[in-house]
């Protein structure tokens, strides 16, 4: 921070935030600092900085107030109500309000991390220029332009060992080379920002909490590689992503940097946003350039590769938001500081989306090769309600299960791959007992087959026939040859699929099966679901014993299907009962089965 | 693709085009401009009316039906009109664990429609939705730009009780 005698204080406004009342907060804090002249009470100056995303989503929303005097002190859960007890006990009395402030867990939660793609995320305002600037914005294409060729560029980021961040793991600086090496002067870049997995959100966060680093990471590929125009490619479902880039974009036409020779530097780039319309598949590369170019967004065979014949014809490169956000710091800090962190083949740091059955979801960014066990005990405190792990599921729709068994897995692309997952994007999504693993299976080919492009017949057809076959796995009327059919199958699509779609839509399957074979036979044979998870196999019933009394399940229930009075076990009625589960969630004594 | 059960056509005369002819002048010479195009009218009029397929077709030099193609193969088009509210529910990995089909289904209770319906007074249209990206607030609803997030059953009475009190316009 340059201006060390001034008060700051950070609001996170990313979606998380603003969904949690981040804007009512804000308004609070700048009202009140007018109505009580608090700049001048304090002889200080008084800055309310809205940020992106911190990460710690579950807690917002979350305030850092920074003094000269205390540092930064963070408060989480804020509220309207409890702005001017901060305003008055710990900027104007010194004196932090320490049961407001975040617990312990908090300062585990960011200091197990180790953050170089999101420093910006949740320190500065993704509205300002200057604020960017100011942490050394736009100096890595100064120095590419003004010191390097395009060609020690690309060779730096080869050396740097960076890995495509949107799932596949290809080096990136042999992708810039590729492209760079095709003929002809009319070249296209692409930003990925179709994120589309379910579970996974770091691209949204750094457009929305950093978006000038995506500009500066297109700009140096795009001197890299020798194009003049290029396109960030966000999905629509991301409304304030796709406000704050373009507002960004805006700034930096205005600024002169981007455009017709940018700040005098003799280097041209055009780069405008291109608004998806909700379909998955157009995260694939192919279809996702069918998409900028106005058709459906089907995926075409490959080769020729884009990188010689893609978007409109021409050369193109394309890579992800995550990907694009760490070269600014490969050029800013050098190829051997970046190669020096992470595991022998997955260089750097990788942003994980924790969520699901976790105490602390949101947002972290680790150095690859930390065990996906202390991700989601170091730093995400474990699982929520003391309820037993059951598997971590990575990679999204495309990936697999991590089961206990096996949750010493480094989290690097290859040693992922070999425990039947992949880093996908990034999303981990955290399963306990209560979780049913056939149940979770269906659930993904349930969102593959509604995202099928419908060009490939094993993925239109297949994904609908495995589907099926779930559906009544789950409804108690599986046979067991069931899931041999569903192996047979899955391999097939696998092979027979076009794109990355229908080539990874088994996987969730095919790991489930692998580690909860189990599970599906208890469903088969014993028509029982062990998770308590399949309505069409339940009664749902009090068992008395475990029963503490708390009438927690009557606040929970939306029939009226439980009867209960203090100090009484309850009792479920079941002629009301709807199975909703609501409260066998509420009750945290596994009192309900 | 919405199939409203009442919700009317609006006959075609009604339809004004100079808001769809002014999205189409914006960007006339712009590459790849008919998605761009579709979504601007989207915007304008809440769905995309059959009478503007027709001069978007026209005026761009492409087929109807390939208009019509790229229509029905993004989620984000409607050729229907669609609620005042739009309720969507997230039911992505994160919130499907976290109990997102109840929520589902009691909004499909409290509101007598199903996925991608409308009910016939054009209050409310009812979406699923993939993940809006804000999972650490998983079950996640939303009703236009507000979002709701650690969703509970009780809260989807809280909700349709708010919204039934709010202006159609």
């Amino acid at each position: 921070m340059s201006d060390n005698a001034a008060v700051k204080i950070l609001i996170c406004q990313g979606t998380g935030g603003i969904s949690a009342g981040a804007r009512q907060v804000e308004a609070e804090f700048s009202r009140l600092i007018a109505e009580k002249g608090l700049s001048a009470t304090i002889g200080k100056r008084c800055d309310v900085v809205k940020t992106g995303c911190r990460g710690l989503c579950a807690n917002d929303v979350l305030v850092d107030i920074i003094t000269p005097e205390l540092g930064r002190v963070t408060y989480d859960f804020v509220v309207p109500e409890d702005v001017e007890a901060i305003i008055d006990e710990h900027i104007i009395k010194q004196e932090p309000i320490l049961k407001k402030k975040a617990k312990e867990y908090y300062n585990t939660f960011v200091d197990q991390q180790m953050r170089v793609v999101m420093t910006g995320c949740g320190q500065i305002d993704p509205e300002k220029l200057s604020a960017y600037l100011e942490e050394d914005g736009f100096k890595a294409i100064e120095k590419c332009v003004k010191e390097m060729t395009p060609a020690a560029v690309i060779d730096e980021v080869k050396k740097s060992g960076l890995r495509g961040r949107g799932g596949g793991g290809f080096p990136t600086g042999m992708k810039w080379s590729f492209c760079a090496a095709s003929p002809g002067n009319k070249k296209y870049l692409i930003c990925n920002a179709d994120e589309g997995d379910p579970g996974a959100f770091m691209d949204r966060s750094i457009l929305e909490g950093d978006p000038y680093c995506i500009i500066e990471g297109m700009m140096i590929a795009a001197y890299a590689i020798g194009c003049y125009a290029g396109y960030v490619y966000v999905r629509a479902e991301y409304p304030l992503a796709i406000e704050r880039l373009q507002k960004a974009l805006d700034t930096c036409y205005e600024k002169g940097y981007l455009g017709k020779n940018i700040q005098g530097w003799g280097f041209d780039f055009d780069l405008r946003i291109k608004k998806g319309a909700g379909a998955f598949v157009c995260g694939e590369e192919t279809a996702l350039m069918a998409s900028i170019e106005g058709e459906r967004g089907m995926p075409r065979p490959r080769p020729p590769f884009p990188a010689v014949k893609g978007l409109w014809g021409k050369p193109t490169n394309i890579n992800n938001v995550e990907t694009f956000a760490n070269v600014r710091h490969i050029i800013n800090k050098g190829s051997e500081w970046y190669a020096s962190l992470g595991t022998e083949t997955t260089k750097g740091t990788k942003i994980f989306a924790v969520t699901g059955k976790v105490k602390h979801t949101g947002l972290v960014e680790v150095p690859a090769g930390m065990s996906v066990r202390d991700v989601i005990y170091k730093v995400c405190g474990g699982i929520a309600n003391n309820r037993k792990f059951k598997a971590v599921q990575a990679g999204g729709p495309s990936g697999g299960c991590i089961p206990s068994e096996v949750l010493d897995t480094p989290v690097d692309y290859d040693s992922l791959i070999k425990a039947g997952a992949m880093m996908g994007s990034g999303g981990l999504v955290v399963m306990d007992e209560t979780t049913c693993m056939v149940d979770v299976a269906r659930f993904f080919l349930s969102f593959t087959k509604m995202e099928s492009c419908g060009k490939c017949v094993p993925c239109r057809i297949g994904l609908k026939a495995m589907l099926d076959i779930l559906e009544r796995i789950t409804a108690g009327r599986g046979e067991m040859a069931d899931i041999d059919t569903l192996l047979e199958m899955g391999a097939t699509i696998k092979k027979a699929s076009l794109c990355g779609l229908g080539q990874t839509a088994p996987n969730p399957i095919l790991s489930t099966v692998k580690y909860f074979r189990h599970e599906y036979e208890a469903h088969i044979i014993d028509k029982r679901c062990p998770s308590n998870s399949c309505k069409e196999l339940l009664l749902w019933r009090v068992v008395p014993e475990k029963c503490v009394k708390c009438g927690a399940c009557l606040r929970a229930c939306p029939s009226n299907a439980i009867a209960w009075e203090k100090g009484q076990v309850a009792e479920l009625l079941q002629d009301k009962c709807t199975k909703c589960k609501s409260c066998y969630d509420a009750c945290r004594f596994m009192a309900i089965e | 693709m919405s199939n409203a059960p009442a919700a009317e056509e609006i006959p075609a005369e009604e339809i004004d085009l100079t808001q769809a002819n002014e999205i189409i002048d914006k960007f006339l010479t712009l590459p790849g401009n008919l998605m761009p195009v579709l979504q601007g009218i989207q915007d304008a009029y809440g769905f995309v009316p059959r009478p503007t397929i027709d001069l978007v077709a026209e005026r761009l030099n492409v087929y109807p039906s390939q208009i019509y193609g790229v229509l029905t193969f993004y989620a984000q088009f409607h050729l229907k009109p669609r609620g005042r509210y739009i309720i969507r529910v997230c039911v992505g990995t994160a919130c499907h664990v976290q109990g997102a089909e109840r929520i589902v289904e009691t909004f499909f209770g409290r509101l007598g429609i199903g996925h991608a319906e409308t009910t016939p007074d054009l209050r409310y249209t009812f979406e699923k939705v993939a993940c809006l990206g804000a999972c650490g607030m998983a079950p996640l609803a939303m009703v236009n730009d507000d979002t709701f997030g650690k969703m509970t059953v009780q809260k989807v009475d809280e909700i349709v009780e708010t919204y039934n009190q709010r202006p159609m316009k």
